[in-house]
């Protein structure tokens, strides 16, 4: 990508108190110091240092990644906004790039629009906007443009953010969750639910401590190699909210066939079995920020597996089932004891157990 | 997973499935009529279909899910006066989570707390005491359900309450106990079982004795029932032989946690702070005699029933739904009338489909393939 080197056309405002009041969302100077010393500053690129109400693009630049843009967004209030293994910036911009990424796009430009709640403390604004940064740079991606509100106490929850993105769908590349076909082989990148124990450990109203960090990652890197190894794959998805059951149901809905899984093959870290043991979960339902559930022609599952396992990202990846053509949107698991079980569509959210 | 992965060995359980098979083989068991076993325990629901038990077992072996589910049984009205308490400004009422999706007739908890009131989802009494230490200012009632298995902790954290005089929390008590409502259902006349699988956990606390009616008066077979799938067809496996050498014995299967003497401290705690209720209604079976408990009159400051004046109101079980014919066996949850279609997890109707627990939201979300598959 051709990025311009930043030149600074004008000193950057500063903000002197430690916490942020309505006065920083008031539209003047306090509000521009806010932008300059939190975003700007951190961000760090021509486009957004303008400060025109809008990022600009070159047409031909964007031709040049492929033949279609993708456009997403994506909304953060995770409570807490630190937690092991990231925190709600470095979620911001991993979450839009996937959605992007899972398309086949190239993630190309970020917008970030953060809701402010007055009394949220400068410094962790400077932290989270410097996380996003290095998220964002690590994933070759800039953020170009954005917005900040201040609102009252109580009206957020210290800090909301949204995170919108656009990029480009390489020629040729086609996925959809329509598109799965009996004997297509679903494969996953690694160890399922890592989030959504570590956001429930962090919380911390469970008295309990366990080692899990957040899978938080920027996922477009092991897209790009899976989909060089394996040209003919269906469908991707990250399965954030609902987490696996919820997108294999997805596909199995979309694309009128059956999925079973194996239990078994199915990766999940002992301590997140463990943490959904005590509290009555199913990992299986658990949101996850780093992964991928791909699904692969038969012929193309093993290149695609191979590929995966040689990322980073992937070196815990696994097959963990097949399409196949049995009733129609049904989803089942073969289970470790030997058993078959339905695997549905949660109803509301996973509530723990009572005894 | 220590201690886990040891009871859920798929080859051990091949071996067992084979015993079940080979000892069912040589009993003379009618083919339009399997033997039908009833696991009491919601616990014991959640294992079998998240294991997927039924479809392993053979087909003259059906099981009953029985109403051992706290969440399932709470009637209409209870959930009306926990809302109509959650919904008073100056109460933050504590709950455990899966109580806060039972539907009561005006709104569930969740739909109480979206709609303003202070409802909090808490592990365990000790939170609920914790919230109530936190916040002098604020009257923390907390949502005292489940059988003998949550009992003592309830009764302990009224005990510590005692202890510390915390004068602003109180308990909402919904206790109920399990071997009436066995009783009632032994005694129904639409009767079909041959056998059941005790509540481990609450046999924890109460031990094996308080079953002895059940084998004796009744002569049916009761194996006390570990959690875990081998547990569970061991048990099984159990009721059957008692069932092929013609003995009803209470037997304990999950000796490893239940002690045949129960818990004496656990006891303890729970007769010095409950005594049993004339009768309590459940949703389904209606009023049972001697089923649930309430805090004895020493423990009436915290007492959220004395507290705060409370409607009290009995709503009547919608007609159509037949959560208690599914209850006794006498039907299985798909062949109930409205199950799928006016009765669903998102718009329960009946009692058995509001926790994931209960027998009809179980086969709705883990789906008893072969059961599927034959009402199809």
């Amino acid at each position: 990508m051709n990025v311009a080197p930043f030149i600074r056309s004008r000193p950057l405002g500063k903000v002197h108190v430690p916490t942020v009041t309505l006065s920083h969302g008031g539209g003047g100077k306090a509000m521009k110091d806010l932008i300059d010393d939190v975003f700007v500053d951190a961000f760090d690129n021509t486009a957004l240092a303008r400060l025109e109400d809008q990022a600009r693009f070159d047409l031909a630049e964007l031709a040049a990644h492929g033949d279609r843009l993708a456009f997403t967004t994506d909304s953060f209030v995770v409570d807490p906004l630190f937690f092991p293994g990231g925190d709600i910036g470095k979620l911001a911009v991993c979450g839009t790039i996937n959605d992007l990424a899972v398309g086949g796009a190239r993630p190309l430009y970020l917008s970030c629009a953060a809701i402010i709640e007055e009394g949220t403390m400068i410094d962790l604004l400077r932290q989270i906007a410097g996380s996003m940064a290095r998220t964002a740079k690590d994933a070759d991606v800039e953020i170009v443009t954005g917005d900040t509100k201040v609102v009252q106490r109580g009206a957020c929850d210290k800090l909301f953010l949204t995170t919108t993105g656009i990029g480009v769908i390489r020629a040729g590349v086609i996925l959809g969750a329509h598109l799965a076909r009996p004997g297509d082989v679903v494969l996953v990148n690694g160890l399922l639910g890592d989030h959504g124990a570590a956001i429930l450990c962090a919380r911390g109203d469970m008295a309990l401590e366990t080692p899990i960090e957040s899978d938080c990652a920027p996922l477009y890197g092991l897209i790009e190699t899976l989909l060089g190894a394996a040209p003919g794959v269906r469908f991707l998805r990250d399965p954030t909210r609902g987490g696996l059951a919820t997108v294999l149901n997805e596909i199995a809905d979309a694309s009128q066939v059956a999925i079973e899984i194996d239990e078994a093959a199915t990766p999940v870290r002992e301590e997140v079995k463990a943490f959904c043991e005590i509290l009555g979960l199913d990992p299986l339902y658990l949101a996850n920020e780093g992964k991928i559930v791909a699904i692969v022609p038969p012929d193309e599952a093993e290149a695609a597996l191979a590929a995966m396992r040689a990322h980073p990202l992937g070196t815990r990846a696994g097959a963990i089932g097949r399409v196949d053509a049995g009733e129609a949107g049904r989803v089942t698991m073969r289970t470790v004891f030997g058993g078959q079980r339905i695997v549905d569509m949660l109803v509301g959210e996973q509530l723990p157990r009572i005894c | 997973m220590k201690y886990l992965d040891e009871f859920r060995d798929g080859a051990k359980a091949a071996i067992l499935v084979a015993e079940i098979e080979s000892l069912i083989a040589t009993m003379d068991v009618p083919r339009d009529r399997p033997l039908h076993i009833m696991e009491v325990c919601g616990g014991h629901t959640h294992s079998i279909f998240r294991f997927g038990i039924e479809g392993m077992l053979p087909k003259q072996i059906e099981l009953v899910h029985g109403p051992g589910c706290p969440v399932c049984v709470l009637p209409m009205g209870r959930v009306d006066d926990c809302v109509n308490i959650a919904e008073r400004p100056e109460v933050i009422f504590a709950t455990f989570g899966d109580a806060m999706r039972v539907p009561g007739s005006r709104k569930s908890l969740m739909q109480a707390k979206a709609d303003g009131a202070d409802v909090r989802m808490v592990y365990s009494p000790l939170d609920a005491l914790a919230i109530a230490r936190k916040n002098p200012a604020r009257e923390v009632v907390f949502f005292g359900l489940g059988f003998e298995t949550t009992m003592p902790s309830t009764a302990l954290t009224i005990l510590q309450a005692e202890g510390e005089q915390v004068a602003n929390f109180s308990v909402f008590c919904n206790h109920i106990t399990i071997v009436p409502t066995i009783k009632a259902i032994l005694d129904s006349p639409d009767l079909k079982l041959d056998g059941f699988l005790g509540p481990g956990h609450v046999s924890m606390v109460i031990g094996t004795a308080p079953y002895e009616f059940i084998a004796n008066f009744y002569r049916k077979p009761m194996v006390v029932a570990g959690f875990e799938p081998l547990d569970i067809l061991q048990s099984i496996w159990m009721v059957l032989k008692q069932i092929k050498e013609g003995r009803a014995d209470v037997e304990n299967q999950y000796a490893r946690v239940v002690p045949d003497k129960g818990n004496a401290a656990a006891l303890y705690a729970v007769s010095r702070v409950y005594e049993l209720r004339e009768f309590f209604e459940w949703r389904g079976l209606g009023s049972i005699d001697h089923s649930g408990v309430k805090l004895r009159d020493e423990y009436a400051q915290f007492d959220a029933e004395r507290k705060f004046a409370i409607p009290n109101l009995k709503i009547a079980d919608p007609k159509s739904c037949q959560c208690g014919e599914v209850l006794k066996g006498v039907i299985k949850p798909w062949q109930c009338k409205v199950f799928g279609t006016a009765c669903t997890p998102e718009m329960p109707l009946g009692a058995l489909m509001v926790s994931s627990e209960g027998a009809c939201a179980a086969y709705y979300q883990y789906g008893g393939v072969r059961q599927h598959a034959a009402a199809e």
